[in-house]
This record gives C-alpha cells, structure tokens and sequence, in this order.
C-alpha cells in the first residue's frame, strides 16, 4: 500500500500532539503574516482576549433585609444630567446610555446618521469623532457632543458653539497614548477635505495636543473653550484608562464637568494590535479607581463620570453604574445594532475571508454592512432610518435591563445602586472592583 | 472706540461683549488695558472689528478667531491664534510656543521671535515671522504657508503634509519627509505677497528658500520604518 501524501492524519495521532498555549494557532499566523508582510497589524474592534471585566460581578438583589420594586409599576428613573458643575446650559438624557465618538471618516454618513436617529428616538447623545461635525449629525442628532482632539481636524467655531457639549479627548482606552489613524482607502474626497488632507494617504493623527500638554495647561484650555462658547456648555475631558485615579484627580483640578473613562476593551476604527491588546487597563478597575478619586475630592456627582469600553448589555450598564458611573457610552455595540457583523451578511462576508461575528477589518473601508466605509456602493445599502430605529430598540432593551436591576435592587432611580449591591465572582474581580468576592466580606487588597 | 481694562472688568465680561451682535455690530474699534499675561484674551471673536491689546497677553489670545483684527503690542504666550479661521492677528513682541497652531485661514503676523512648534498642524492659514522661529515649527502642517525671515529651530516641518515653508535664515535641521524645493516664480509672489500682506516692506523677498514635504511618508511603508 502507497502512503497518500494528502490524506488527513489519523485522530489518534492528532489527539497525541498539543496545542501549545503559547505558541497557539493564532500567534503562529501571526509570524507568519508579519513575515510575509513585514508590518504590524492594524485592525478595528476592541480587546479580544479574556479580560476581568463586568461578567465577573453579580447583583445580591433584595430579599427580607431589602426590598424590591415592582417591575414596571414602580417608578425607576433613568434621567441623567451631565454638565452641572459649571455649565450654563447642562444637558439631560433620558437614558444613561449614550453613544462614543466616533469619527466621519472610520464610518459612513448613513452610519453617523443613523447614529442620530437612535440617540434621538430614546433621548440619549451622540457624539462626533477625529474627523469635524457633519450635516448628517448635527441634523439627525438632537443632543450632539463635540470632539476637540489632538489632530483638531475640521476643527471649527462654528461647530463649537452649534454643539450641546465639548469633548477634550486626551486618550481612547484602546490606545491610550496613541493618535488616530485612518487608512487610505477611506481618505474619500469629502473625507480628505475634511480633514485638509491629501485624498487617499494613510493618515496619522496627533498623539499629543498641539498647543498644550499636561494639567496646567488643560485647565487653561478648558477656560478657552468655556471663553469662545460664554460658559454655555458641559466640557467632558476624555481618557483612556491608565493611571486613572491621578488622571481623574487632575481632570477634575483642570475644571472638566463630565470625564469620559475608556478602558482597554474600547474598541477602535483603526489600530495596532498589539496597541489595543497590551495598552491601558481593563474598564473594571478602572471604574473604582475612578469614583475613589471622585469621591476622595469629594466630587462625585458633582463631576459626572461616563464609563466605555466593553458595555453589551444592561447588565454591563447597571454594574457600571452601580459602581458610581453616572452613564456609559457605546461604540462597538452601536455599530453591532446598526447591522454590523450579521449573520445576512455572510456571503459577502466569506468572499473577504471571514464570517459574521468574526469580522474586525473596521480600518480596511471595505464593510458589507455598509458602516465602516466609504464607498458608495456599499454606504448606500445602509437604510439610516431602518438601522437607526434598530439602534433605538437595542438601547430601549439595554435601558430596560438597567431598570430590572436596578428594581430587583429596590432603587428608585439607577443611580442609586451602589458597590454594595455587587459581589464579585473571582478574586480577581474583587480586587479590581473593590467589592467582595461572593460568599465572603473578603475584599482583596482592603484587609 | 471703545477701552475696557481688565484691571476693572472681567476677562469674562471682555469676551462676551467681544460675542455680542449688538456690541460689535455698533462699535468697531476696542482698545483692551492692562491685559498683564492673561489667558483667552479676545478669544472666539466672529466679527470684523479691531481690537487692539496694550501690553502682553498669556496663552491662547485670539484663539479661533473669525473676521477680527487682533493686535498685541507686547509678547504672546503659548498658542497664540490657535486655529484661527480668517482674519488677522498681529503681535509685535515675540510668541511663546504653538503659535498659530491648526489655524485653517487668515494672517498670522508676529514681529518678534516665535518659540517652538511654531505652525504645528498648520490647516491653512498664512504665518509670517518677522525674527526667527523655534524647534518642530510646522510639526504635521497641512496646508497653509509659514514664512520666516529669521532662522529655524531643528526638525522643521517633520512630517509635513501640503503646507509650504519659507526660510530666509538659516534651517538647523530639516525633520522626517521635509526637503528643499527649488523656488518657483510662484514662490517669490507668493514670499512678495505675504511680505506686503505683513507690511514688511524691509524685508528683501529675494533670499527666500523653499521648504515642503517629499511625501515619501504618506503611505505606510516598511521602508520608511527608520522614519518613524
Ligand atoms: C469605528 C470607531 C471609531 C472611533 N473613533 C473615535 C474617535 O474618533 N474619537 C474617540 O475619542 N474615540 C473613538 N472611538 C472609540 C469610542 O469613542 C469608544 O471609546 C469605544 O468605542 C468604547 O468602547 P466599546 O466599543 O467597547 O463600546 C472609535 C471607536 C470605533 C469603534
């Protein structure tokens, strides 16, 4: 008998080799793609190794020492006002779910448009991104948030004062300490212009401020801002997760009203792997840190803190806030509601080499869904009005699942849940969210 | 003409009359006393009225400006005329870093010296430096032109994208992707052009060199891994 070549190997033998941990699948792809290539990988999405995070708390709910309240008959509030510290005109939310900048440019203009109409159909924000304000946005966004960021590309007066808040953005939680990117296929014409760029280049933002670095001058900057729009509106100051105990405390000596805190899982439109996967820390400790330096300048509440980086469900939210956030802010699940990574989309999906729920290629300008791109073949078959309203029922139920919590907990309004409603189910979790591990008064760490 | 001296009168209130349709609809000239470094001076003007600074003026004077003339008779802290959109402002002493940083359009004139990163992530405006400028001046600009008469720190126009740069002194150091261009007819009218618009008429336009960007870094590049 000939011994054929191109046979499987028996399962026996295969089940008698292992998979080594750290040389798996995926990394050996990885050497190989880096030696074929020879550049670093850049992608869109978020962190996707396990990471502690929300999953790892749980609610304790109410029983005889506490008491429930009955779902949907007893009221629980989900209002949120941002903006109460020093601005004149602080802006309320119906929900405490509001969505993440993200630019004209990583996505289309039915994208940010569609954006809007979810937002506005729930009373909830949106907010724009490294790129300048578009029509579509301000248009279909009744409460629209405006990003000051290193690059200040198609920064503009203008669209400063047309805003309903500022948003200084120091760092993203998927690159703290990283600028923007956006690769050339998505440098169309109208984006080019936008950002006063050559059509087509791969453009690298600013990691940096051009006109101010660290604290003192921070404060000096949100003066300007506050100086050019009369003190009308809520200045947000937003950070990657870090060092974020002192970054809040000098957030809140700079004069912010509302801090954005994006931890390691915030997803991106475009950047380097192993930026998004070893830069920053998780959302979880984040948070505590967080509220502790809030709370330690007597500032919490005061301040508002909008948490990012990871939410997918009202679960996650309601932790979040149990844990002292005053909102969330979405991204990548936005995207998702919008009709990203579908199962529909599957053959369009595996013609570019992937299948749906796999699909991180933001940065490529080359998206079925009609969401990260810029071509209009593609664009076009995102109906704004049809992803919009499904954006607007994702965060109904999200904003539902918060309430059910937050009544199972017997809170009135979901800002009063607190860490003593949690319990965590690893150390780890523990440690990081500053709350027991279930079954024990045991706080790692405090003890 | 109308005086406010802010020894009297809040930088607030300054500003605010400085947004009123009402105030600078009716009056056209404003003098500003006793400025003593302050920050956000005549900050966010959308008017076409003068108004002139006696004495120096802390970070960010004239940031975003639109229409107005802003004149500053003494120096100019950090980020002065950050992202200005058009009109013009003047300073006559010297500009601490980042001036003119990200402006999209008008006239940036500054008689003096300017620190570093003069121009930084310039998006349109014009500069022109009667003395010299600092280190990184025209980090990332992007469309617009710097001119200065004096010298030029190190590294300038590292990683420029469109914007042209003018020297007449001497250059320290070029940064990554700047390179000198041969001078153009169109370069010596536009080097005669924003000497007369700065009214800089001492200034020979004749021993201008040209600066701009290779473009080698536009696309990533392994090549170029030594540039970044
Ligand atoms: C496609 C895309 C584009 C983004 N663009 C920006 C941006 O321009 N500015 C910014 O501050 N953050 C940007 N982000 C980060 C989001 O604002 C937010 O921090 C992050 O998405 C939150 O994490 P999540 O995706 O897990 O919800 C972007 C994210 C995505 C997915």
């Amino acid at each position: 008998m000939s011994h054929d070549d191109t046979a499987p190997p028996r399962l026996d033998a295969v089940w008698g080799q292992r998979e080594s941990h750290l040389f798996d699948r995926h990394t050996i792809h990885e050497i190989h793609r880096a030696a074929r290539e020879g550049m670093y990988r850049i992608r869109g999405f978020g962190a996707k190794r396990r990471l502690p995070h929300f999953d790892d708390l749980v609610f304790l709910g109410a029983s005889i020492s506490r008491y429930p309240l009955e779902g949907y008959r007893e009221k629980c509030d989900t209002t949120v006002t941002l903006g109460t510290r020093y601005a004149r005109k602080p802006i309320t939310l119906q929900t405490p779910v509001t969505i993440a900048g993200m630019s004209f440019g990583s996505l289309s203009g039915p994208a940010k448009e569609a954006l809007g109409r979810g937002a506005n159909e729930v009373g909830t924000s949106t907010t724009t991104g490294d790129g300048g304000m578009t029509d579509e946005e301000r248009t279909h966004s009744k409460t629209l948030v405006y990003q000051v960021l290193p690059s200040r590309y198609g920064m503009n007066p203008r669209h400063l004062r047309m805003a309903d808040a500022i948003e200084v953005v120091v760092g993203q939680g998927a690159k703290p300490g990283g600028g923007g990117m956006l690769l050339g296929q998505k440098i169309s014409d109208r984006v080019a212009e936008m950002r006063t760029l050559p059509k087509g280049i791969d453009q690298r933002s600013a990691c940096r401020h051009p006109d101010w670095t660290g604290p003192d001058d921070l404060a000096i900057k949100i003066q300007e801002l506050r100086e050019i729009t009369d003190w009308e509106k809520p200045i947000y100051v937003k950070i990657g997760a870090t060092r974020t105990y002192y970054d809040v405390m000098l957030c809140v000596k700079a004069g912010a009203d509302v801090i954005v805190l994006d931890g390691m899982q915030g997803g991106t439109g475009a950047t380097q792997d192993v930026f998004i996967e070893h830069v920053g820390i998780p959302t979880l400790p984040a948070v505590r840190q967080a509220v502790e330096a809030l709370q330690e300048l007597d500032m919490h509440r005061t301040v508002q803190l909008i948490v990012s980086g990871g939410i997918r469900t009202g679960a996650d939210v309601a932790k979040a806030l149990a844990m002292g956030a005053d909102a969330v802010a979405i991204g990548s699940a936005a995207l998702i509601a919008l009709g990203d990574n579908h199962p529909s989309l599957a053959d369009a999906y595996r013609r570019m080499g992937t299948v749906p729920g796999l699909f991180e290629d933001w940065q490529a300008g080359n998206d079925p869904a009609g969401i990260t791109t810029q071509d209009p073949d593609q664009y076009t078959r995102l109906d704004p009005a049809v992803a919009g309203h499904r954006l607007a029922n994702y965060l109904r139920v999200l904003t539902l699942e918060t309430q059910t919590l937050a009544r199972a907990c017997g809170k009135s309004h979901v800002h009063n849940m607190e860490p003593e409603d949690l319990r965590a189910l690893t150390v780890e979790a523990a440690a990081m969210a500053g709350v027991p591990l279930a079954g024990t008064d045991w706080i790692p760490g405090r003890m | 003409m109308q005086t406010v001296d802010l020894d009297a009168v809040p930088l607030r209130d300054l500003n605010a009359r400085l947004h009123d349709p009402a105030q600078v609809g009716r009056i056209a000239d404003w003098r500003v006393l006793h400025p003593k470094g302050r920050h956000n001076i005549a900050v966010g003007l959308d008017a076409p009225v003068t108004v002139r600074i006696d004495g120096h003026v802390g970070y960010y004077c004239a940031g975003m400006n639109q229409h107005a003339t802003v004149e500053v008779s003494g120096h100019a802290g950090v980020g002065l005329a950050e992202n200005m959109m058009s009109g013009r402002v003047v300073v006559h002493g010297n500009a601490s870093q980042s001036a003119g940083a990200t402006a999209h359009g008008g006239l940036l004139v500054i008689h003096g010296d300017a620190a570093a990163r003069c121009a930084i992530s310039l998006k349109g405006a014009d500069i022109v430096v009667r003395g010299s400028v600092g280190p990184m001046s025209a980090f990332m600009a992007q469309a617009g032109r710097l001119l200065v008469c004096g010298d030029a720190g190190d590294g300038l126009g590292d990683s420029l994208y469109e914007a042209v740069l003018y020297v007449a002194g001497r250059v320290k150091g070029l940064g990554a992707d700047c390179v000198e261009q041969p001078m153009e007819d169109a370069d010596r009218a536009s080097v005669a052009e924003l000497l007369a618009a700065a009214g800089l008429d001492d200034v020979d336009p004749a021993g201008f060199r040209r600066y701009g960007s290779a473009r080698e870094l536009y696309t990533f590049k392994i090549e170029n891994v030594g540039a970044y």
